[in-house]
C-alpha cells in the first residue's frame, strides 16, 4: 500500500472514450493491498474493460464478500453502486440485486477462500440458476489475510511458503462452473492483461452467468519456489488456448490470418468476439470437449487459459422465471395492482 | 532500442529539465526542497555556487529553465523558478561567514579582467578565492556593468546589486573603476598572466531614418538613456514617448518613462506581437502599467518642427511566408499612420564593440569582424586572453554571462598550470537511494495540486510615481512554500534495477501517468507509438532496461513522470527506487585540473 493519494494530474494525451472518460474517471480509491498484488493488476483490468466498453460508471453494480479480493471492488469504479457482503454471501447479495434491478451490469468479485471455502455452495448455486451478471475468482490458492495457508484451490503437492506441502484434492473452479451450466467460462492471469482485458470485457457483454477464473500470485505468501500460482510456475505453465478480441461495433477486421486460425462468435447482445486460436483444435463451443481438455491438461500439469467456453445464445434467471420487461423495481401500485376488471378477465381465462 | 545507460551523467541530468536547461547547470529542485524546508541561507548558498547572483537573477533572468519545467508539460504552468530564487535570497540570514576565504599567501598569477559585469565578477569569484590576483577594471565608477545601468530600479533594487556584487568585490580584488581600457595591446605588455575580456554589449544599435538628425535632441539610444537614468543624470522625460524596438531594453524603456514623467507611452514593434524579443512577462508588465504596444508599424521618418521633433512616420506591414516557411514584412499600402510625440527612445538592438583592440596583436577576427572565441574554452588566438558574457558571442543575458564567466574561469586556471584548455571537466555527480522506510520519502513525494501563484505587486499608484521603487513585492513566506510544494523534485530519479524485476506489472498500474510499459523491444520509432500512453515528446527520452524474464524490456517514458514514488512504493521487491541525483559542475581549483 502506499501513504499518498494517487496524484489527480494525468497524461495530457490520454485518450477518451465515446463519453469523454478517460481510464482515470474508472479508478476507485488507491489500493491497500500488498505491494505487487495479483488482484491490483486485475482492478487495473476491470478499470481498462469499463473505459474501453464506453459504460457509464453508474450503470454497474459491484458486489463483493470477504478478503483480500473482495476489498478490491473499493479500488476500481468509484462511481458505480457497490455492495460488500458478508463473507461467502456475494452470489445471494447480488441474485437479490439482479433479481430486483435487471438493468444494471453486475460484477461478482470474489476469491478462493470466498468462493471454494465458505461461500462454495453460494457460488455453485449463482452459476446453476444462471444470474446474468460476471463472476470473477480472483485466485491465489492461500488464504492471504490470514497469513498463507492453502485454500481449496491450492493444487495437491504446491509447496507453502513455510515449507508445508498441500495433501488435499483442489477445486477447479472452471470445471465446476461449466458442469453447473455458465454460458461463459473463462480463466486468465493476473500477469497477462493483454487476454484479461478482452476477456473481461466480452464476460460483462454476456447474457447469463458468465465466470473468470483468474490465478492472481500472491506476492507475499504464495509466489516462491514449489508453489504452483507463482508469476514464474503459471508463466511456465500456462497453455492458452485462444486469442480474444472483443468488438462492440463489429469494426472491419484489419487483421489477415490464416483460414481456420480466426473463430467470430457474435453475443446476444451483438458483440462479435474474434477468437483467434492458437491450440488449433479447441473449439470453445464443445462443452464435453472442453472440459475433457481441461481434465487431460491439469493432468499434464498445464495451465488451460483463454476463453474456454461460451454459449452466445445465453439465458438468464429472468429468461426462466419470464419475468416482465421492466425491472422489477421500477414496477409501481398500477402495474401490481391492476384492479377488478384484470382479474375478471384472468378469472374468464381459465374458466 | 538499447538499454538506456543511466551511468552516463547526461541521461539522468537531462531528467531535471531545468538545471538542463540552466545555462550555468543550477540544481533547481534542490534549491526549491531548501526553500520548502525553510532552510534559506543553504538554498542560497546553492544557488550562489552556481549562478553567483541569485537575489539579481531572481529578480531578472531570462528564466530558460522555466519554459523547460516539467510542471508545465503536466498541467497549464511551470513552477515559478526564478521567483522562487528570490525568496531565498530575500529571507536568507547574513551569509558572509559561508562564502570562499581569501588566501593571503597569493598563488603568484595575476588575472586583468575588463569589465565589472556578471562575466568578469564570475571569473573573480572563481579565482580570488584560489590565489589568484585579480584587477578589475570598468569604465563605470561602480561595479556591476549591465545589471547595475540598464536593469532599472523598480525592478532591481541598487540595495541588491550593491550585496551581491559586493561579495565579490570585496574578495581582496584590485578595483580599477572609472579606468576604461583603451589598448588591448598596451595591457598585454603589463605581465598578467591572463586577460579576461567581459566589456559586454556596449554600444545601442542606431537607426539612421529621414530626420535623426535634425531631432537629435529628442531621440535617444535606449541602454545609453537608460544607464544615464540609473546614475541620476537624466530624471525626466517628454509626456509623449514612443518606445521603438520589440525587446526587453523596450519594455525597460518603456516603463522606465512612465515614471520620469511620460503619460502617453508606447512601444511600437517591426514584427508582430508573438515574435517580440521581449519576454512574456516583460510585455505583460508593461502593458499593466497602461502601455499599448503596436505592432506591424516599420518606422520610416522622424517628423520635427523648428529643430524640434513632432512625431514618427511609419509604413504598415504584414508578414508573408514564402513556400520554406521564411518571413518577409511587406508593405500593406494602406497611408502611412504618424504618431506624435516628444521624444523616441531607440532599443532596436545592441552591439558589441572593439575598438580599442588593436587589429595587428595577433587576435583572430570572423566575418562580422568580431573576435574568434572558441565556443568551449573561451579562449581567443592570444592564448592568455578569454571572452566571455555578450563581449563573446553577442548580447544573452545574465545567466549566460555567469556560465560563461565560470567556463572562462576553468580555462584561465587550466592554462595557468600549464594544462590543455580543451581537456575540460567532467561534472560531479552522486546518486544517491531516497527510501526512509517502506512508504518513507526523504523529499515530500505528495505533491501539490495548486496552479502557479501570482508574485504579488505594489500599487501602480505608488510604484508609477517613482523609478526607485520596486515594483515586486515578491513571494512571502506562506506563498513561496505553497509555490516550492509545486516542483515535481525531478532530480529524484525512477532508477530501475532489471534484476529484481518480477514483472506485476504493479508499477504499470499504479503510474498516475501512464508512464510505464513492459512490452516487446521495438527500434524506438515505433517504440514511442506502443507504449502505455503515445510518448510523442521527442526532446524527451525513453528509459529502457535489458531484456526482463519474459524477453521483454521495461520502456519509461521520462516526459510527464510526476516523480511521485508510487511505482517505487508499489514494487514488491525494490526494482523501482527513487535516486536522488545530483549533479555540480566542476569549477575552476584543483578538481578541474588534471594533475
Amino acid at each position: 500500500m502506499t501513504y499518498i493519494p494517487k496524484p489527480k494530474l494525468h497524461h495530457p494525451q490520454l485518450p477518451t472514450n465515446k463519453l469523454g472518460f478517460t481510464h482515470r474517471d474508472y479508478e476507485g480509491s488507491i489500493s491497500t493491498l500488498c505491494a505487487g498484488c495479483g488482484h491490483d493488476s486485475i482492478s487495473a483490468a476491470v478499470i481498462q474493460a469499463c473505459f474501453e466498453l464506453d459504460i457509464q460508471p453508474h450503470r454497474i453494480a459491484k458486489m463483493s464478500g470477504i478478503g483480500c479480493s473482495s476489498k478490491t471492488p473499493d479500488y476500481f469504479l468509484g462511481n458505480s453502486h457497490g455492495f460488500n457482503s458478508v463473507h461467502g454471501r456475494m452470489p445471494s447479495v447480488l441474485t437479490g440485486a439482479n433479481v430486483a434491478n435487471k438493468d444494471l451490469i453486475y460484477l461478482g468479485v470474489s476469491g478462493d477462500g470466498d468462493s471454494a471455502s465458505i461461500g462454495f455452495g453460494q457460488f455453485a448455486h449463482s452459476i446453476r440458476r444462471g444470474v446474468n451478471m460476471l463472476y470473477i475468482v480472483e485466485n491465489n490458492g492461500v488464504y492471504g489475510l490470514t497469513k498463507g495457508q492453502f485454500s481449496a484451490t491450492s493444487d495437491k503437492g504446491s509447496k507453502s511458503k513455510y515449507g508445508a506441502i498441500n495433501g488435499d484434492s483442489a477445486i477447479d473452479m472452471v470445471s465446476i462452473a461449466m458442469q453447473l451450466g455458465a454460458t461463459y467460462v473463462a480463466r486468465s492471469f493476473s500477469g497477462d492483461k493483454s487476454q484479461l482485458v478482452p476477456l473481461i470485457k466480452a464476460g460483462m457483454s454476456h447474457h447469463g452467468a458468465a465466470f473468470i477464473d483468474c490465478i492472481s500470485p500472491c506476492v507475499a505468501f504464495n509466489n516462491h519456489v514449489g508453489s504452483t500460482k507463482s508469476l514464474d510456475y503459471v508463466r511456465e505453465h500456462n497453455e492458452t488456448v485462444n486469442k480474444l478480441d472483443m468488438m462492440v461495433d463489429h469494426e472491419a477486421i484489419v487483421a489477415d490470418y490464416a483460414p481456420g486460425t480466426v473463430e467470430m462468435v457474435t453475443q446476444h447482445d451483438g458483440s462479435v468476439l474474434r477468437l483467434r486460436k492458437t491450440s488449433p483444435h479447441y473449439d470453445p463451443s464443445d462443452r464435453i470437449q472442453a472440459m475433457n481438455y481441461l481434465q487431460e491438461r491439469a493432468a499434464a500439469g498445464e495451465i488451460v487459459t483463454g476463453l474456454l467456453y461460451v454459449d452466445p445464445e445465453g439465458t438468464d434467471l429472468h429468461d426462466y422465471l419470464n419475468t416482465v420487461d421492466k425491472p422489477l423495481n421500477e414496477l409501481q401500485t398500477e402495474d401490481l395492482v391492476p384492479g377488478s376488471e384484470a382479474l375478471k378477465k384472468l378469472n374468464e381465462s381459465l374458466r | 532500442m538499447e538499454p538506456t545507460n543511466i551511468a552516463a551523467p547526461e541521461y539522468f541530468h537531462k531528467v531535471v529539465d531545468c538545471q538542463w536547461a540552466c545555462p550555468a547547470h543550477t540544481p533547481v529542485p534542490e534549491y526549491i526542497r531548501l526553500i520548502a524546508a525553510g532552510r534559506y541561507s543553504d538554498a542560497y548558498m546553492v544557488n550562489w555556487r552556481s549562478n553567483v547572483f541569485p537575489g539579481i537573477l531572481g529578480r531578472t533572468c531570462d528564466r530558460p529553465c522555466e519554459p523547460a519545467c516539467r510542471r508545465g508539460r503536466v498541467e497549464k504552468e511551470p513552477v515559478a523558478i526564478c521567483r522562487l530564487k528570490r525568496v531565498a535570497a530575500d529571507n536568507k540570514d547574513d551569509i558572509r561567514d559561508r562564502l570562499p576565504g581569501i588566501p593571503v599567501q597569493k598563488n603568484g598569477k595575476r588575472i586583468a579582467l575588463i569589465g565589472a559585469g556578471p562575466a568578469s565578477l564570475t571569473v573573480a569569484r572563481d579565482l580570488a578565492p584560489l590565489g589568484y590576483e585579480i584587477v578589475l577594471f570598468d569604465g563605470d565608477p561602480k561595479a556591476g556593468g549591465m545589471m547595475r545601468t540598464q536593469i532599472p530600479r523598480f525592478r532591481l533594487p541598487e540595495a541588491v546589486t550593491d550585496e551581491e556584487t559586493g561579495y565579490i568585490t570585496e574578495m581582496g580584488l584590485d578595483l580599477r573603476l572609472g579606468q576604461r581600457i583603451d589598448s588591448l595591446k598596451q595591457l598585454l605588455t603589463e605581465g598578467y598572466d591572463a586577460i579576461f575580456v567581459g566589456s559586454g554589449a556596449p554600444r545601442g544599435r542606431e537607426l539612421e531614418l529621414p530626420g535623426r538628425q535634425e531631432a537629435a535632441a529628442n531621440i535617444h539610444i535606449g541602454i545609453d538613456w537608460l544607464s544615464s537614468v540609473s546614475f541620476g543624470h537624466t530624471d525626466k522625460i517628454g509626456k509623449r514617448v514612443i518606445v521603438l524596438g520589440g525587446g526587453n531594453t523596450a519594455m525597460d524603456c518603456c516603463r522606465t518613462s512612465r515614471r520620469l514623467g511620460g503619460e502617453e507611452v508606447k512601444v511600437i514593434v517591426r514584427s508582430g506581437f508573438e515574435e517580440m524579443k521581449a519576454s512574456p512577462w516583460e510585455k505583460e508588465d508593461a502593458q499593466h502599467e497602461d502601455i499599448p504596444i503596436l505592432n506591424m508599424l516599420v518606422p520610416k521618418e522622424f517628423r520635427h518642427k523648428n529643430g524640434k521633433l513632432t512625431g514618427v512616420v511609419f509604413e504598415k506591414v504584414q508578414a508573408v511566408y514564402d513556400a520554406k516557411g521564411k518571413r518577409s514584412l511587406v508593405p500593406t499600402g494602406e497611408p502611412d499612420p504618424f504618431f506624435e510625440c516628444d521624444d523616441v527612445l531607440l532599443a532596436v538592438g545592441q552591439e558589441n564593440a572593439f575598438p580599442w583592440i588593436e587589429r595587428d596583436i595577433g587576435m583572430d577576427f570572423d566575418k562580422w569582424d568580431m573576435p574568434a572565441v572558441d565556443a568551449v574554452t573561451f579562449q581567443s588566438a592570444i592564448p592568455n586572453v578569454f571572452f566571455g558574457g555578450d563581449a563573446a558571442f553577442g548580447p544573452k543575458n545574465i545567466i549566460w554571462a555567469v556560465a560563461h564567466g565560470h567556463e572562462a574561469a576553468v580555462s584561465i586556471d587550466k592554462f595557468c598550470h600549464g594544462e590543455d584548455v580543451k581537456d575540460r571537466p567532467a561534472p560531479d555527480v552522486a546518486l544517491i537511494s531516497q527510501k526512509m522506510g517502506i512508504h518513507e520519502w526523504s523529499y515530500d513525494n505528495d505533491i501539490s495540486n495548486d496552479q502557479r501563484y501570482r508574485v504579488p505587486q505594489r500599487d501602480k499608484e505608488v510604484s508609477l510615481k517613482d523609478v526607485r521603487v520596486e515594483v515586486e513585492l515578491g513571494f512571502d513566506q506562506k506563498l513561496g512554500y505553497a509555490e516550492a510544494e509545486r516542483c515535481l523534485n525531478c532530480d529524484v530519479q525512477t532508477v530501475f534495477t532489471p534484476s529484481l524485476c518480477i514483472e506485476c506489472d504493479a508499477c504499470v498500474d499504479i503510474c498516475p501517468m501512464d508512464c510505464i510499459t513492459f512490452t516487446a523491444n521495438e527500434p524506438e520509432e515505433e517504440l514511442r507509438h506502443h507504449l502505455q500512453a503515445p510518448a510523442n515528446n521527442r526532446t524527451q527520452d525513453i528509459y529502457v532496461s535489458p531484456e526482463l524474464k519474459t524477453s521483454r524490456i521495461m520502456a519509461k517514458d521520462e516526459d510527464v513522470c510526476l516523480h511521485c514514488s508510487l511505482c517505487a512504493e508499489r514494487c514488491p521487491t525494490g526494482a523501482w527506487d527513487m535516486q536522488k541525483f545530483l549533479l555540480d559542475t566542476t569549477q575552476a581549483g584543483p578538481a578541474c585540473r588534471s594533475r
